[in-house]
């Protein structure tokens, strides 16, 4: 569906992208993750034709950005980031001219800026300025600006930045219908929207693409520490420290806390292998009373520290 | 074509939506009405030449207030982002803006048609170069507002978008003033550049093809620097 090939931008001699590869089926929610400044934004920005690559190239379909620009910008829906509206004209009328724009006319207008009003919860702003409207309906308004077309492509820049978690929730779910049929590219840096919505991810850092799969192979092919993480009675962090230090896996033993008796530490290790049984048998020939055992699964966030991290 | 005609009347009307409008009509009224009758008794002439003598210098300063929100508007809200990735082109653009300022100084000159009503009561005017004048008007209008609109996609900033879209105007319009200081082999050259001398020459009444192809020029030059400015932003 969408293929981009060695894409590159220089601002000045700032190299903003610097010669990605990716590229996107049909239908697929990919979700582009990177640290402020990594290229996000200008990455969406050249997909979406509003600035032009240095060199490199997308095809979307089997146009190319270069030359059929105006026919990828017909099939393509964009919300950039905080939704920059006109502020003086009502959402009616910004609608109703993004639908002119769009060529939808007649009957067909004042149905799909109905059915876009339903789909995105903005009736009851129709007639209010844009300019006065909060966050979370600014960014309404532009995702119904975006799908006005119905497009097969939409692009989101950060949807959800600046928005309460209610809303948030209510995004994710219209992004979750639309990308049942559509093919969506979203940015964002919030960890945890990326592994909810997002079939793939793709990590960009300082131009370059670090990661690309999905939440759950990311999590699987980076080795990093393992962490296990248990709470026990009836025990002193010195005598729990030198029984578990006989398992020869484990890196480490350190206390969280102790209080009224109660005692949580956790365990660190970089073997493959689950330690949980060692660890189980071991505590079983005490008296410790376990209150608490689990092993914490790699996290997306360490995966995005770890691969983001500067040099 | 057609998505020009669609900005063009997005922008027209939010000349008439935000107080613009009517405050730059109401000054441009004001300023014209004043000057204009304030001498007009001294001479005792019934014709408009007084206020066509004035207007070059009153449109340097209201056409790019007129225009220079066009442009610089969007790219500080950054609204050109959404603009642009809609299926239009940057000519698309730039056409339609241009349009409709030329229409918001077509709406601020009609009241002014009172002036020649109100001469036609107390003397015998000549239509001939109060028509022509009207013509001028426009094209130097047009003129000016492809400068402006020039001025206004290189900045974010309104205000400098307004200053550098006056001086331009203001150095077309009073350069063949000047020409006292220049050596004689640039005169011609200089008096062709001028606004002011072209327009006084259609305000006569003589629709001359020179002066009008040289208000053509500037609006081509005008248009084509404002949209070189905004591609370039990409």
């Amino acid at each position: 569906m969408i293929l981009v090939e060695n894409l590159t931008k220089y601002f000045h001699s700032l190299c903003a992208v610097d010669q990605i590869n990716f590229d996107i089926q049909k239908g697929e929610i990919l979700g582009l993750l990177g640290p402020n400044g990594a290229g996000k934004t200008t990455t969406l920005r050249m997909l979406t034709g509003y600035l032009r690559p240095s060199s490199g190239n997308i095809r979307i379909k089997d146009l190319s950005i270069d030359k059929d620009t105006l026919e990828i910008k017909k099939i393509l829906g964009y919300l950039p980031e905080s939704a920059p509206l006109y502020h003086d004209m009502l959402v009616f009328d910004y609608l109703n001219y993004v639908a002119a724009i769009r060529q939808i006319n007649g009957k067909k207008k004042m149905s799909r800026i109905r059915h876009l009003a339903d789909l995105c919860g903005i009736n009851e702003v129709m007639h209010q300025p844009i300019g006065e409207l909060s966050k979370g309906y600014k960014q309404r308004v532009g995702l119904a600006h975006a799908m006005m077309n119905d497009p097969e492509v939409l692009v989101l820049d950060e949807p959800t930045s600046g928005l309460d978690p209610n809303q948030i929730v209510e995004i994710r779910k219209i992004i979750k219908e639309i990308g049942k049929e559509k093919t969506i590219i979203l940015s964002t840096h919030i960890l945890s929207e990326a592994e909810a919505t997002c079939d793939r991810i793709v990590i960009i850092s300082q131009g370059k693409i670090v990661a690309d799969g999905s939440a759950e192979n990311l999590k699987q092919s980076t080795r990093g520490k393992n962490i296990m993480k248990l709470s026990v009675q009836n025990a002193d962090f010195q005598t729990v420290h030198e029984t578990l230090m006989g398992i020869k896996e484990l890196d480490d033993v350190t206390r969280i806390s102790e209080t009224d008796g109660i005692l949580s530490i956790s365990l660190s290790y970089r073997s493959k292998a689950d330690l949980r049984p060692k660890v189980y048998s071991k505590i079983k020939e005490t008296n410790w009373v376990l209150l608490e055992f689990h092993q914490e699964t790699q996290s997306l966030e360490n995966i995005f520290r770890e691969l983001t991290k500067e040099n | 074509m057609r998505q020009a005609t669609h900005i063009f009347r997005k922008e027209f009307s939010a000349y008439f939506i935000s107080p613009i409008a009517y405050i730059v009509i109401s000054i441009f009224l004001l300023v014209t009405g004043w000057f204009f009758f304030a001498t007009f008794f001294l001479f005792n002439q019934a014709s408009l030449r007084t206020f066509y003598a004035l207007l070059p210098v009153v449109f340097a300063f209201v056409i790019p207030a007129i225009t220079m929100r066009l442009i610089s508007e969007e790219l500080n809200v950054g609204s050109d982002e959404i603009l642009l990735t809609m299926p239009v082109t940057a000519r698309d653009v730039i056409l339609g803006k241009f349009f409709a300022s030329v229409a918001m100084i077509v709406a601020m000159l009609i009241p002014t048609l009172a002036y020649p009503l109100t001469v036609t009561l107390m003397g015998q005017l000549d239509w001939g170069p109060v028509i022509g004048g009207y013509i001028g008007a426009v094209l130097l209008g047009a003129a000016f507002s492809a400068i402006g609109l020039f001025a206004s996609a290189l900045t974010r900033n309104q205000i400098i978008a307004f200053i550098i879209g006056l001086a331009i105007c203001f150095a077309l319009t009073l350069i063949d003033k000047l020409l006292y200081f220049l050596p004689q082999s640039l005169l011609g050259v200089f008096s062709y550049l001028g606004a002011d001398f072209h327009f006084q020459n259609i305000a006569k009444g003589i629709i001359d093809s020179r002066d009008v192809l040289y208000f053509v020029s500037i609006c081509f030059v005008g248009l084509y620097a404002a949209y070189l400015a905004l591609r370039s932003k990409q």
